[in-house]
């Protein structure tokens, strides 16, 4: 089912997603919001409708351009996109598994712009017995406990790196569950020690730090989980005091029965991979959609916001969202303005039409303040590397991929056999090649292939009943081929 | 200095690598990525000898199968499932031309009635005519054993099986030029420098048309692209054979460059059903098509319409190695003396390639050949176009 002609279909309704939604809708397009989530709000605002949250800054402010996006755009909730594709003339189409009961059914969007503001995802790091049942990513704790209420335990060990255990930590403690202890395995300074800091996390951090010290739970730096200890589920974690490099220069043992692990985020940018964005590496290493001042990717008529632009947070994604959709909303009134007996075929961008470049009438201050909130998002990345030493945490039959169930082991014998990159281990050991696709062990393997992380190619973006995917309708166009290997 | 060069550590390079060692000849292969990176990476792991027509290349179907049988003994950790094939036929017409064609082999089958299908498949879909058993087919695990027969090749000690040559992986390495001496081809140059040796294997796959233009002579090898679905991996086996439909033996016979599909449908000992096959010539396009997969699925579903729900949780491409005859281009090349080519398999290459690389250490080391390479010569097309 094709449904409609959109002016602009935005991929995912977080911060970012609605902001440039809204926006969009208010300067008259027409818009359609997909979300794979029963609600919208994303990773971070993935609250129950009610009661509110009140100890999510920011949470209220969502809400109310939630209601007023909901009055001028289609919002698709639980509707999983697992392809996007661009025709030669231009026009895109997001192709979507929507649930409906507990049957899928195609759902296919046609629209001359798009918005990928898809999040991001935890970034783990494998160690033995990560797979015990009581182990969480610590985002993973986080939904549990905002979108279903849910203590995720009764003694809980956070451990990881970043600023994010703070709130994950003291979310629980509030909530109830006795927090042991938050492990940092970073130094914990480098970022006190920046200028930036100035910038208003630090009172964040503050507040999160006195929240801890009334709940009595200790925080240590260069600290870490480096192994989870249970018969059938979690029952201790071995704590392990780090070096500068994270290699373990002693150990104690820490009884708890939940684990929330996180080593930062990895931005979701798959779909712009399959349009043929351009990425690059971000402070961290990690693959991002390059995106210009207005927040356009590479491709025309395909812009992006928010993590996928690189991990910053949800004020950050909130104003990028905003910027796209002054910027979508411009270059729309400027094929309006510039071809106005031609509108309709010339409103979609294609390569050979490339959208007259307009001057993006965005607010200045808006701009510098992405500018200054973008510089503390890479001073975060820098601030909370992750370090080599992890590697030396696992044992051979350690697990690094569990969809597939392959220890560290298959790994290194995959690599004797000739593997010499992320992708021929995945060949040769199937790490990567189960249910999720790589996006738990992409990370590590990449890690233990000694190479950054690659752009990840996921040509079905989330699993799809056969039946569904069966059911799609042809719409007779051919798709503007864009990842030719070689000319020749 | 090596006896032999192989370009390309895909299974076909990996074949000729290990036979031509078995020999006691030092090989050293070479390729710019890693182990299986090419086509052979995109596989689903065919040895098939029920899709061929009779002829050369069913000869050499037949004895690769025999070879593979023997490798899984000798070799061993790559899957290999002696789990036969079944092919299906719609209608009653089409279940006789099965039949017939199943004659004409003179290969091991054996004639499905309707009502016997599901003895051997019990969740086929009802008003199916019939179909031809093949007992003989069987699945590897491309990668893997393209990745085993190199490392048994190298495995001993100083890289060589005891009585065998040495094999050496250079593995990153670009093949930038040959090197010559005279006319004779002696050895390749690469953008690691220089690797002299007696002989020089193309099993470039669908790229070997660009190592033979590096020789100066033409081969013409072109991309026919293909999808595969993968599904999530079932708590119980469903489907046991290969099992395709008889337009899929239509289509691998075909030169148009159109989409073609058929239903190719097999299980995996990961659990996983890897659901094909697609055709079609668009060069090295790796941009995935909702339309082409919409079929592989709508096909699948058809066949068995117990996946109806079963979940697809990726998909690959890649790029079979076409030659206009699809026929194999294996020997020595009379234009370029040194020159040795093993590729243009199309879909055929794991298959085939034990066969292929036994044939060419025979005809590198001069001995008689056990099949006669002519039709796979690589001078055909030349000869084709002057006449």
């Amino acid at each position: 089912m094709l449904l409609g002609d959109w002016d602009l279909v935005v991929i995912g309704g977080g911060p970012a997603g609605v902001a440039g939604a809204l926006t969009a809708a208010l300067h008259g397009l027409r818009v359609a919001v997909v979300d794979a989530g029963a609600r919208l709000g994303g990773q971070y605002f993935r609250h129950r409708a009610a009661p509110p949250h009140s100890s999510t800054p920011g949470f209220g402010r969502f809400l109310g351009q939630v209601r007023a996006l909901r009055e001028r755009a289609e919002v698709l909730t639980e509707h999983q996109v697992w392809s996007v594709t661009r025709q030669v003339d231009g026009r895109l189409t997001v192709h979507c598994a929507a649930r409906d009961g507990g049957r899928e059914r195609p759902v296919a969007l046609g629209c001359r712009r798009l918005l990928i503001a898809t999040g991001a995802h935890d970034r783990v790091l494998p160690f033995p017995g990560w797979d015990l049942p009581g182990v969480l990513t610590a985002g993973g704790a986080q939904a549990l406990l905002k979108g279903h209420g849910v203590v995720a335990g009764s003694r809980v060990v956070v451990a990881g790196t970043g600023p994010f255990l703070l709130p994950v930590a003291v979310g629980l403690a509030e909530a109830g569950a006795r927090v042991a202890g938050v492990y940092e395995a970073g130094g914990g300074l480098g970022l006190a020690r920046h200028p930036l800091r100035a910038l208003g996390k630090a009172g964040e951090a503050a507040g999160y730090g006195v929240a801890l010290a009334r709940h009595g739970v200790p925080y240590r730096t260069r600290r870490a989980v480096i192994a989870a200890h249970g018969e059938h589920e979690l029952e201790a974690v071995t704590v392990a005091r780090l070096d500068r490099d994270w290699r373990v220069l002693g150990t104690r043992r820490v009884t708890c029965d939940t684990l929330a692990t996180g080593y930062g985020f990895i931005p979701q940018i798959e779909l712009g991979v399959q349009l043929g964005c351009d990425t690059r590496h971000d402070a961290d290493g990690s693959p991002i959609l390059a995106v210009d001042h207005g927040q356009r990717t590479s491709v025309p008529g395909v812009w992006a916001a928010g993590e996928p632009t690189g991990v910053g947070g949800w004020r950050l994604a909130e104003l990028e969202g905003r910027l796209a959709g002054l910027s979508i909303a411009a270059a729309a009134a400027a094929v309006a303005a510039t071809a106005p007996a031609v509108a309709a075929a010339a409103a979609v961008p294609t390569a050979a039409n490339a959208p007259v470049p307009v001057p993006v009438p965005v607010p200045s201050v808006l701009l510098r303040r992405r500018r200054s909130a973008r510089a503390f998002a890479a001073a975060l990345l820098e601030a909370y590397p992750v370090r080599s030493g992890w590697q030396g945490w696992l044992r051979d039959d350690t697990l690094v991929c569990r969809c597939e169930e392959v220890p560290l082991a298959r790994v290194r014998e995959a690599q004797e056999l000739g593997a010499t990159d992320a992708r021929s281990i995945k060949l040769l050991a199937r790490a990567g090649m189960g249910w999720c696709q790589g996006r738990i062990c992409g990370y590590p393997v990449a890690c233990l292939a000694g190479e950054p992380p690659a752009p990840p190619r996921r040509p079905v973006a989330q699993p799809i009943s056969l039946a569904a995917l069966a059911a799609f309708d042809e719409d007779g166009t051919r798709t503007e081929p864009h990842t030719t290997e070689d000319p020749a | 200095m090596s006896d032999v060069i192989v370009v390309g550590a895909g299974v076909v390079g990996a074949a000729c690598a290990y036979y031509a060692a078995r020999a006691g000849l030092d090989v050293t292969v070479v390729d710019r990525g890693p182990v299986a990176g090419g086509t052979t990476g995109a596989g689903e792991g065919n040895v098939l000898v029920s899709d061929k027509e009779p002829g050369p290349e069913l000869d050499l179907a037949l004895l690769s199968n025999r070879l593979w049988r023997e490798l899984d003994r000798s070799v061993g950790g790559f899957e290999f499932e002696a789990k036969g094939g079944l092919v299906v036929a719609e209608t009653a017409d089409v279940r006789l031309q099965l039949a017939d064609l199943a004659a004409k082999q003179g290969i091991q089958h054996e004639n499905v009635p309707a009502h016997a299908l599901r003895d051997l498949e019990p969740h086929l879909a009802d008003g199916l005519a019939g179909g031809v058993l093949y007992p003989q087919d069987a699945q590897v695990q491309p990668m893997l054993a393209a990745a085993r027969l190199l490392r048994h090749s190298a495995g001993g000690r100083g890289g060589r099986l005891p009585g065998g040559g040495a094999v050496r992986l250079r593995l990153g390495v670009t093949v930038t030029g040959l090197l010559r001496s005279g006319e004779r081809v002696s050895g390749v140059r690469t953008d690691q420098g220089d690797l002299p040796g007696g002989a020089v294997v193309n099993a470039a796959g669908t790229w070997g048309g660009r190592i033979a233009a590096l020789a100066g002579v033409d081969l013409p090898v072109q991309p026919r692209r293909g999808f595969i679905l993968v599904t999530e991996p079932l708590g119980e086996p469903l489907i046991r054979h290969k099992v395709y439909t008889a337009a899929y033996v239509t289509n691998v016979a075909s030169d148009s460059a159109d989409l073609e599909t058929s239903a190719v449908i097999e299980g995996t000992p990961a659990g996983t059903v890897l659901i094909g096959a697609s055709r079609e010539r668009v060069g090295f396009d790796r941009t995935t098509s909702p339309p082409v997969l919409a079929r592989l699925a709508a096909q699948a579903v058809a066949l068995f319409p117990v996946l109806r729900d079963v979940r697809v949780i990726r998909s690959y491409c890649g790029f079979r190695p076409y030659c206009p005859d699809h026929l194999p281009v294996i020997g020595a090349d009379p234009r370029a003396p040194g020159l040795y080519h093993a590729c243009g398999h199309e879909g055929a290459g794991i298959g085939l390639a034990p066969a292929t690389g036994h044939l060419l250490a025979q005809l590198i080391q001069g001995h008689r050949p056990d099949l006669d390479p002519h039709p796979f010569r690589p001078d055909r097309f030349q000869a084709e176009e002057s006449r």
